[in-house]
């Protein structure tokens, strides 16, 4: 095979630079500074900053309500991990069913990824309002006193219904285009060779939709970590408190809120540790073991 | 073991395009029987109601004793084997081989036994701890026979199995099937485009077009006897010969010029004749004028105008040809006529 080349050394760096001076402006170098400020103490007024080694990272090990926190993150996660996923897998499969052939519908489908996130925490405010609120509505129809902001738990459920909520037109659309590339006389195969549906499903479809499955896990698990970020603080909004929050928020509150840049800064490089952790596993194992062809 | 029959089965698709018009044959039990016709004319479309991936319209399907119209594929007791043999790619081509049996709550033990044994008959041996990613096509195809011959159905659906392989792995597939149907006594359809697959692997071939049968008979049959034009001029390669003729007087004339034969009837047939059984011949009756002299080793097609319409000839490698004028004969018993308008058989 011919491979096009560049006859001149300095033409692709070239190209290549402003995509690299972005990287390193708004990447690397916030990354390298809180690395470095998380072994600082700062002053709350900005007057200078002491060198404190790893106390930042002793005081987040040792603090109680950090651990609270970190324990809520994983519990968090792993409900919009699974429920989103679940949920959207649910819906493909339904939908598959109905699409086979008629291809227009996926257009149409596909608008909801479109419209929803934007809105999404608006929405979810308004879903749960605390007078007319026609979740809290219903809640309250099955005898539960709903109280968004004001009750740790209800708070926390709020926080998980309305980002699985968001994310689930994502993943639907992931798991349909999977489902969809499955091929025909496979599933064909397995009508002849099995009669049981759900012994098809679990036995051929969902193998097969393992690459898709284990690339959204990974998507999903960072946005549950990270992009909930907005959801977090419009349900919280204001009072942070006795309310539910993840690692992300808190590294916000005790940053911008609490003017603590130094343990802001140490709570942001256990998170950028996570994130490689994640990548790692996902390049390793993932990458490697999931594909067929 | 089973014979099949279809009862005025027809299909019409959703959009209302009715690919199967009223068909109806029967299949007797361990025959091989090939379905052929040119593509779209509902080859595909035929073999999956059988399987029963594709709901029948209209009519009455019988595997063994059993009407099956209502059946389940799983339940049909039928194995098929796909064009792009649609192995599951996520297992081993042991596992592959045995999904039907497990799902059949077969023991085990009896899974391992047969599968071992099918891989043996098909040269699998080396490759079952393999998936399917890792063979090669002419391999592939030979699991996707191993998932079908396992399961010892009471009928076998091949659909275009050989087309995605190279013409050398295809002969050689076409005999091992054929022997492997043979050895086993399974009942089997066999859909194919390919004329030569149909002659040489059926007991009876059914010549599909447009949704219709044009002929059911056994390879001998359809190539000397065509019912229709259409037939005549597809199976063969190259096709039967077909020339405008008039029949007058008992006897049929191509561009006037010296009768070729007696026959009953007046006004204008077609003719056809297949190229070999054409032969040089100085007293013969029709000038044919040689365009290209086709070199194929063991004979060689001579291409022409004759009577001012294409005609092929087929010599042995023998008889020396050259482009040219020649003079030619027609083998009398060997001609057939066919209905001017309609195309049937006369
Ligand atoms: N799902 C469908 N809906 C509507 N029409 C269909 C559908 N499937 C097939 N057809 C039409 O039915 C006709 C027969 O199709 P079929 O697949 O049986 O052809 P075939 O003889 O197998 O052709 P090939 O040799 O190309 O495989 C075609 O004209 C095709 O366009
Ligand atoms: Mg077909």
């Amino acid at each position: 095979m011919k491979r096009a080349g560049f006859t001149t050394r300095w033409l692709p760096i070239l190209l290549l630079l402003p995509q690299l001076i972005i990287i390193a402006i708004f990447f690397y170098w916030p990354a390298a500074h809180a690395v470095q400020s998380s072994f600082y103490l700062q002053d709350p007024f900005g007057f200078g900053s002491t060198f404190v080694g790893v106390d930042n990272y002793k005081d987040l090990a040792g603090s109680g309500e950090y651990m609270k926190i970190a324990r809520f993150t994983l519990v968090f996660t792993t409900l919009v991990t699974f429920f989103s996923l679940a949920l959207a897998l649910l819906l493909a499969v339904k939908a598959d069913k109905v699409l086979r052939g008629a291809r227009s519908y996926r257009t149409l489908l596909m608008w909801v990824y479109a419209v929803a996130p934007p809105v999404a925490g608006f929405i979810g405010l308004i879903m749960f309002d605390q007078s007319w609120g026609p979740l809290t509505e219903l809640a309250r129809s099955m005898g539960w006193d709903f109280k968004l902001g004001v009750n740790f738990n209800d708070t926390a459920v709020a926080m998980v219904i309305v980002s699985v909520w968001k994310q689930v037109p994502v993943n639907f659309i992931f798991f349909l285009s999977g489902l969809q590339s499955i091929p025909k006389a496979v599933r064909e195969a397995a009508l002849i060779d099995n009669r049981s549906a759900t012994g098809r499903f679990w036995q051929v479809t969902f193998p097969l939709l393992a690459p898709t499955g284990f690339f959204l896990l990974i998507i999903n698990i960072t946005y549950a970590l990270f992009d909930t970020f907005g959801i977090v603080d419009t349900l919280v909004k204001g009072e942070p408190g006795n309310n539910p929050m993840t690692l992300v928020y808190k590294v916000y509150v005790d940053g911008f809120r609490g003017n603590d840049l130094g343990g802001s800064s140490a709570q942001s490089v256990v998170l950028m540790v996570l994130v490689l952790a994640l990548t790692i596993f996902q390049f390793r194992l993932v990458e490697r073991r999931i594909h067929y062809t | 073991m089973a014979q099949v029959s279809l009862q005025n089965i027809r299909k019409i698709y959703p959009n209302g395009y009715e690919a199967v018009t009223s068909t109806s044959f029967d299949i007797a039990d361990g025959e091989f029987v090939v379905l052929v016709g040119p593509s779209g004319c509902g080859k595909s479309t035929l073999l999956r109601m059988v399987a029963g991936l594709e709901d029948i319209t209209e009519g009455s399907l019988s595997i063994g004793d059993r009407v099956v119209n209502d059946v389940d594929p799983a339940d049909r007791d039928i194995a098929m084997v796909f064009q792009n043999y649609a192995l599951y790619p996520h297992m081993t081509v042991r596992k592959n081989i045995g999904y039907g049996l497990k799902n059949r709550k077969t023991p085990a033990q009896e899974i391992e036994r047969k599968v071992d044994e099918a891989a043996k008959m098909l040269n699998l041996e080396p490759y079952l701890d393999r998936k399917p990613s890792q063979l090669s096509g002419g391999q592939r195809q030979r699991v996707a026979m191993g998932r079908a011959v396992v399961r010892d159905p009471a009928l076998f659906l091949f659909d275009e199995p050989l087309s995605n392989l190279d013409a050398k792995l295809r002969n050689q597939m076409r005999i091992e099937i054929k022997a492997l149907q043979r050895r086993l006594g399974v009942t089997s359809i066999y859909v194919t485009h390919d004329q030569v697959e149909a002659m040489t692997m059926a007991d009876r071939i059914i010549v599909l077009n447009e949704g219709r049968i044009e002929q059911i008979g056994t390879p001998a049959e359809i190539y000397h006897s065509p019912a229709s034009t259409f037939v005549a001029s597809f199976m063969g390669a190259p096709p039967m010969n077909l020339l405008e003729a008039r029949l007058e007087g008992g006897q049929v004339f191509v561009n006037g010029g010296t009768p070729l034969a007696n026959a009953q009837g007046r006004g204008a047939v077609t003719l056809g004749i297949r190229p070999e059984d054409v032969a040089f011949d100085p007293a013969g009756p029709l000038d044919f004028h040689i365009d290209i002299v086709e070199e194929l080793g063991a004979h060689r097609l001579l291409h022409g105008q004759l009577a001012a319409q294409n005609f092929t000839m087929h010599v042995s490698k023998e008889v020396a040809a050259a482009p040219g004028a020649v003079r030619v004969g027609l083998k009398a018993d060997a001609l057939r006529l066919f209905d001017a308008e309609t195309g049937k058989a006369l």
